[in-house]
């Protein structure tokens, strides 16, 4: 598959300088846009289409830190899709069995003021925890990836994928939490694309 | 900023295809500005109105006069319709006049005795605007940049280009009316920052967040709804108004069998007259409608608060996009740097309130609203042309694109806001031995089930060998172009050979139907010059007949025998001239029988202010408003 550290001519280590890369992608777009390539032959216009597809998918993939973390996991297993799976954190198990029950019973019927106060609190919390993984897979996390050695690398990959699976799980409970808070803001704003775990790096990436 | 292109091109246009004006412009290679292109008559704006006649056809102002006069047989807002199914538009057909029928995945309109696509219609205002080009700079023009509403899906961008090709135009790029009108403002107005655009026009409504930096016009995240905008002000105004008349003059309906709300012309008046109201209370805090209808005339004093209180609601429904485009942007309101305003709806006073409020910030609206995606598509153009090369818009696709799996369940390849081009790769495979076909069925939106998306096509993968089940490795590409637009191409990875896909668009047409389209629009001609000026003299002398033909209806005791028998004479001599083909004829009788109703009129106006207001004069309420 193709390799989109590659495309910006860098190695692949998680710090990456967001203002550099987004010079490179302009650079890139600059050479490869369609735009640039209508009077050329229909070969030549053929490669800038595709050329621009890569560059685009390459930016996509790599500008967001937690999207960078989940491409490189995908690369390195050389999955085409980046299909991890939530994985609820074993610490906060009994908390989440809690979580549960309350939102069952949202489900079956409405909520009282009480129970709202509860629900909301415990969002609160868990977005706070959210938070702090996204903060130690983009900060402790990342630089640990950059700074081992190759023997510690599959060590250092998956301390990543724990993760990043943490944060998915904590990003669906958060989600079952606000459709039960707020049913109607739920239906009509599926919220913003979840990077990590999306699929941006398909290009390029037959499934197998 | 612009250099003289090395390798000419054909000269290309900008066009915005409107849904209640269409304009094109270009960029002038001495100023290096764009510039709109006016008609013989000044005017900039075309309406997006096609009338049928038997005659021939009549476009943009022409056919607008006659809205009122043959409403089943004069289109407006047809880019509704554009890529639409059955299914998408039938809740809002009963408001449009003329007749709408479900066609095979697209709808056709019954008009003028025939029946069109929508695409068909929209080539008709294409093709005028492409005459008025070519007018402009006395040579041929053939390629376009065409704009479409940032939140159109794929059916709906395909059916734009296939008007384009109806209409005799290559249209070489579709692009994006809210980031065109970024182009237009970035030319000189906007430094670098993050900017919004707000863009409601007749019938769409869009919103785009874009990083302007170094020359680069990067789409971050774009939302929108394509079925709001000016129209659903005016008909929420209409159905306001015709309540409020039918409330005031039941005792009139009743006793002369009106139905208002089943008579088309006095419908299609109603719509008229509450836009024309509309729009006057974005200058003023009040206005004054005086509508004469059957048996008598409504007169009513609006003002601006009655109004905002209805049309609240569904300025209220363009915040949610606003929202979530801020969401996949990633950013909050604050972080927005400036707002810029694009539209014509945008001038209700209401809707830059809200825009402010939610933004907290003054927004640009400095370029004329209804000009500005004209302009950009001009640059656009320019652009494509090798006449600018120090900027370059990278846009974004609106919708999710996946395919349907197991259980209609959607696989999404590429994600909404994805920059374009962009492409997906899927492998498949057989299911049954020897299978030699592959169907694929590919969605757009935003749901988790295929049947709450949007269905773009079906795809057969044809030509597989023989194999045993799950041998073949057959490679699908989806790729989306810089216009948004779908491409997809397949490939058996053993044999190297490439399958043969046979699409079949869910809303769209075939090649073979535009083929056909474009040998019709042949024998479709506009009216040539001459018999148009004799349909416009014609409707214009309908009405006056009818409106005529009213007053007399319930004036009846302010006229003396004698002032009746004039006026009738001079209906007569008008009915006469108006079945030959006599253009002065006709127009002097019109002026004739206009001149003969003065006194009738100012006696109508009078009376029916003094039922209104009580007993003051015509003079003082005038002067009082």
């Amino acid at each position: 598959m193709t390799d989109f550290f590659e495309v910006f001519g860098l190695e692949r280590t998680l710090a990456i300088d967001g203002a550099a890369l987004q010079r490179r992608f302009y650079e890139l777009s600059r050479r490869w846009h369609p735009d640039f390539h209508g009077a050329a032959s229909a070969e030549a216009q053929a490669r800038a289409l595709e050329e621009s597809a890569r560059v685009n998918a390459a930016y996509r993939a790599l500008r967001d830190p937690l999207a960078r973390v989940g491409y490189l996991i995908q690369l390195e297993e050389g999955r085409a899709t980046a299909a991890l799976k939530p994985k609820a954190p074993p610490a906060l198990l009994a908390e989440m069995f809690e979580i549960q029950e309350a939102l069952e019973e949202a489900k079956a019927g409405p909520l009282d003021d009480a129970a709202r106060a509860a629900l909301t609190e415990q969002r609160a919390g868990l977005e706070a925890r959210m938070a702090e993984a996204a903060a130690r897979i983009v900060g402790p996390l990342s630089a640990a990836w950059d700074a081992a050695a190759p023997a510690g690398r599959p060590a250092a990959l998956n301390a990543l994928k724990d993760a990043l699976a943490t944060r998915a799980y904590l990003r669906t409970v958060i989600d079952d939490l606000t459709a039960a808070l707020d049913p109607t803001d739920a239906t009509a704003s599926p919220g913003p694309p979840e990077r990590v775990g999306g699929r941006g790096g398909h290009v390029g990436a037959p499934h197998q | 900023m612009s250099a003289p292109p090395i390798n000419k091109m054909a000269r290309i246009v900008g066009i915005d295809l409107g849904t209640t004006n269409s304009l094109v412009a270009y960029v002038d290679e001495d100023t290096g500005l764009p510039v709109v292109i006016a008609d013989g008559d000044d005017r900039r704006l075309l309406p997006s109105i096609v009338g049928f006649t038997p005659d021939g056809l009549v476009v943009g102002e022409a056919a607008r006069r006659q809205l009122a006069r043959r409403p089943a047989d004069t289109v407006y807002s047809v880019k509704r319709l554009m890529g639409r199914g059955w299914e998408d538009v039938k809740d809002e057909l009963r408001y449009f006049p003329f007749k709408v029928l479900p066609g095979e995945g697209v709808v056709k309109l019954a008009v003028g005795g025939r029946e069109v696509t929508p695409p068909e219609v929209s080539a008709i205002v294409l093709r005028a605007l492409k005459e008025r080009a070519e007018a402009h700079f006395g040579e041929p023009v053939e390629k376009a940049v065409v704009t479409v509403p940032a939140y159109f899906n794929d059916s709906q961008r395909q059916a734009t280009k296939d008007a384009g090709r109806i209409a005799g135009l290559d249209v070489v790029r579709i692009v994006n009316e809210p980031t065109a009108a970024s182009l237009a403002y970035g030319l000189h107005r906007l430094g670098q920052g993050v900017i919004a655009v707000y863009d409601l026009g007749g019938g769409t409504f869009d919103i785009s967040i874009l990083r302007v930096k170094d020359g680069i016009f990067e789409v971050l995240a774009t939302n929108g709804d394509t079925h709001l905008g000016g129209d659903d002000f005016d008909r929420v105004l209409m159905l306001w108004l015709l309540e409020d008349i039918q409330a005031r003059h039941h005792a009139e309906l009743d006793r002369d069998c009106v139905d208002l709300a089943h008579d088309n012309e006095i419908m299609q008046e109603l719509r008229l007259a509450a836009e024309a109201a509309k729009i006057r209370l974005s200058a003023e805090e009040r206005t004054t409608l005086t509508l004469p209808l059957a048996g008598f005339t409504y007169h009513r004093v609006i003002t601006r608060a009655e109004i905002e209180r209805l049309l609240d609601p569904l300025v209220a429904r363009t915040l949610g996009p606003c929202r979530k485009a801020l969401a996949d942007a990633g950013l909050a309101p604050a972080e927005i740097d400036q707002v810029v305003l694009v539209g014509g709806s945008t001038r209700v006073p209401l809707v830059r309130r809200r825009v402010q409020e939610l933004f907290g910030k003054t927004p640009h609206s400095q370029l004329n609203p209804d000009e500005v995606v004209a302009l950009g598509a001009a640059v656009q153009a320019q652009i494509l042309a090798g006449g600018i090369t120090d900027m370059l818009l990278l846009d974004v696709t609106p919708l999710s694109l996946g395919i349907e799996t197991l259980g209609g369940i959607v696989s999404i390849l590429i994600p909404r806001n994805t920059t374009i081009p962009t492409s997906a790769r899927e492998m498949y495979t057989t299911s049954v031995d020897g299978q030699t076909v592959v169907d694929m069925h590919v969605v757009q939106g935003e749901r988790e089930l295929v049947k709450d998306n949007r269905s773009l096509a079906r795809f057969e993968l044809r030509g597989i060998d023989p194999m045993p089940a799950g041998m073949p490795k057959i490679e699908v590409t989806f790729l989306i172009d810089a216009n948004g637009i779908l491409q997809v191409q397949a490939r058996e990875q053993r044999t190297g050979k490439a399958a043969s896909i046979e699409v079949k668009p869910a809303y769209g047409l075939t090649d073979a139907d535009v083929e056909r389209m474009v040998e019709d629009s042949f024998t479709y001609a506009e009216a040539d010059v001459e018999t148009r000026l004799l349909i416009e003299t014609r409707n214009e002398a309908d009405t006056v007949l009818t409106h005529v033909g009213r007053a007399l209806r319930q004036a009846g005791p302010l006229l003396g025998a004698a002032e009746r028998q004039t006026i009738e004479a001079a209906v007569a001599a008008l009915r006469a001239a108006r079945e030959g083909d006599d253009r002065d004829a006709i127009r002097e009788r019109t002026t004739e029988l206009n001149h003969a109703t003065e006194h009738l009129a100012e006696a109508m106006m009078d009376a029916a202010l003094k039922g209104a207001l009580g007993t003051r004069r015509a003079d003082e309420i005038m002067e009082n408003s």
